[in-house]
């Protein structure tokens, strides 16, 4: 499973990342997470705000920073 | 009811005596914190449902290929209800003009959208009522519209950065969100931007209530009164290192309205600390070539400037 956090570099961008992680650690998914931050690789998903989360190239939300227990139940 | 619970503390319970100036003070403070922070859980859940049936990806598609100048009226209001935050101004930006939304009604929501805010009304209307905060969305939304058509008619497209408009953009999905998800969103947006502006609320009506209380009536009404023309472009100045503090900052410019800064100058500073920011200038230098920063900075510093001086004139 590979996992995106889309996000320019804010506060709130490093909050979801932390968050996923958190999640991926929990439920034990075997799951890359990255953080993509150049401008052209978030525009590829046709996203126009951030954070944004993406799991297996499918944009999941965008605009907001869900909860650990939110993301554990997308994994 | 607020103001005798606030009463009820300072006087009965604390015990100091009405019309003596700490007394006051702390009045005002007790008062203006407790009637704030209810105006501002309640209003922002409001606006947070509204929201969420506005996502940026459906705003772009009202947008795009539209007219100007209709176009840059119906920018400024969804500027309203289009949730926005400076540090994505960028995927914004990008998204707006890759899918034809003219130049200058992209800049008309880019103007509106931080500038008539939920947290600026809401201290707008609390404190100094509710035609002040009407007047401020009124000529906010006008600023927005007229700086957007005047960047509009200038021409500017090649001054947006090249690679922008060779970017791929995405199809992205608007997410329909349940009654249920709209809610939990709602509430936790609230929270979340109550835990941040807590403490510039209770710091700005803090020092609001101290100049209620000590400083003399007449303190300003020589460098802030409306005779005084180097009052409105000073306060806009002023206004831009203040970026996004327009909760801390509201309470100490109504008590300066107090001590006689002039209204027109007031409107003017208010509008500068949300509208103006060297953040968000920095974040759009990223997409936008110096000329047309400059212009974009320039011909709303000037737009504030006129609306200040208007005020100052006819009230």
């Amino acid at each position: 499973m590979k996992i995106e956090v889309l996000g320019t570099g804010c506060a709130k961008c490093k909050a979801l990342y932390e968050n996923v992680k958190k999640a991926v650690e929990e439920t034990g998914t075997c799951a890359a997470v990255v953080k993509v931050e150049d401008i052209p690789s978030i525009m590829k998903y046709g996203v126009m705000s951030t954070p944004a989360l993406v799991i297996d190239g499918q944009v999941k939300f965008s605009g907001k920073v869900a909860s650990t227990i939110e993301i554990m139940g997308m994994l | 009811m607020l103001k005798s619970f606030a009463d009820y503390i300072v006087f009965t319970l604390i015990g100091l005596s009405p019309g003596s100036r700490s007394g006051e003070a702390l009045d005002f403070f007790i008062y203006d914190t407790l009637k704030i922070f209810l105006l501002l859980t309640t209003i922002i859940f409001v606006v947070a449902i509204i929201r969420t049936s506005f996502p940026p990806e459906k705003t772009k598609r009202m947008l795009s290929r539209k007219r100007e100048f209709v176009g840059n009226i119906l920018a400024a209001l969804l500027g309203i209800v289009t949730p926005f935050c400076s540090c994505s101004a960028v995927p914004l930006f990008i998204g707006f003009v890759e899918s034809g939304v003219p130049l200058g009604v992209t800049f008309s929501f880019l103007i509106s959208s931080p500038m008539v805010n939920e947290v600026a009304l809401i201290m707008l209307w609390g404190l100094f009522g509710w035609k002040i905060a009407l007047i401020y969305i009124g000529t906010g939304l006008l600023v927005a519209v007229v700086a957007g058509i005047v960047i509009g008619k200038l021409k500017m497209e090649k001054y947006v950065q090249d690679y922008v408009w060779e970017m791929q953009v995405g199809h992205s999905e608007i997410t329909v969100l349940s009654f249920r998800e709209k809610v939990d969103y709602a509430r936790d947006y609230t929270l979340s931007l109550l835990k941040k502006i807590w403490p510039y609320v209770v710091v700005g009506v803090g020092l609001g209530a101290f100049i209620h209380g000590y400083v003399p009536a007449d303190f300003l009404v020589r460098w802030a009164g409306r005779d005084n023309i180097f009052a409105v472009p000073v306060a806009v100045a002023l206004g831009v290192p203040l970026y996004s503090n327009a909760a801390g900052v509201i309470p100490i410019v109504h008590a300066l309205m107090e001590k006689g800064m002039a209204i027109g100058t007031v409107l003017a500073f208010m509008m500068a600390v949300t509208a103006l920011s060297l953040p968000e200038a920095i974040i759009l230098s990223k997409v936008l070539k110096k000329p047309l920063l400059a212009t974009f900075f320039g011909t709303v510093a000037m737009a504030i400037v006129i609306v200040g001086y208007l005020f100052n004139a006819i009230l």
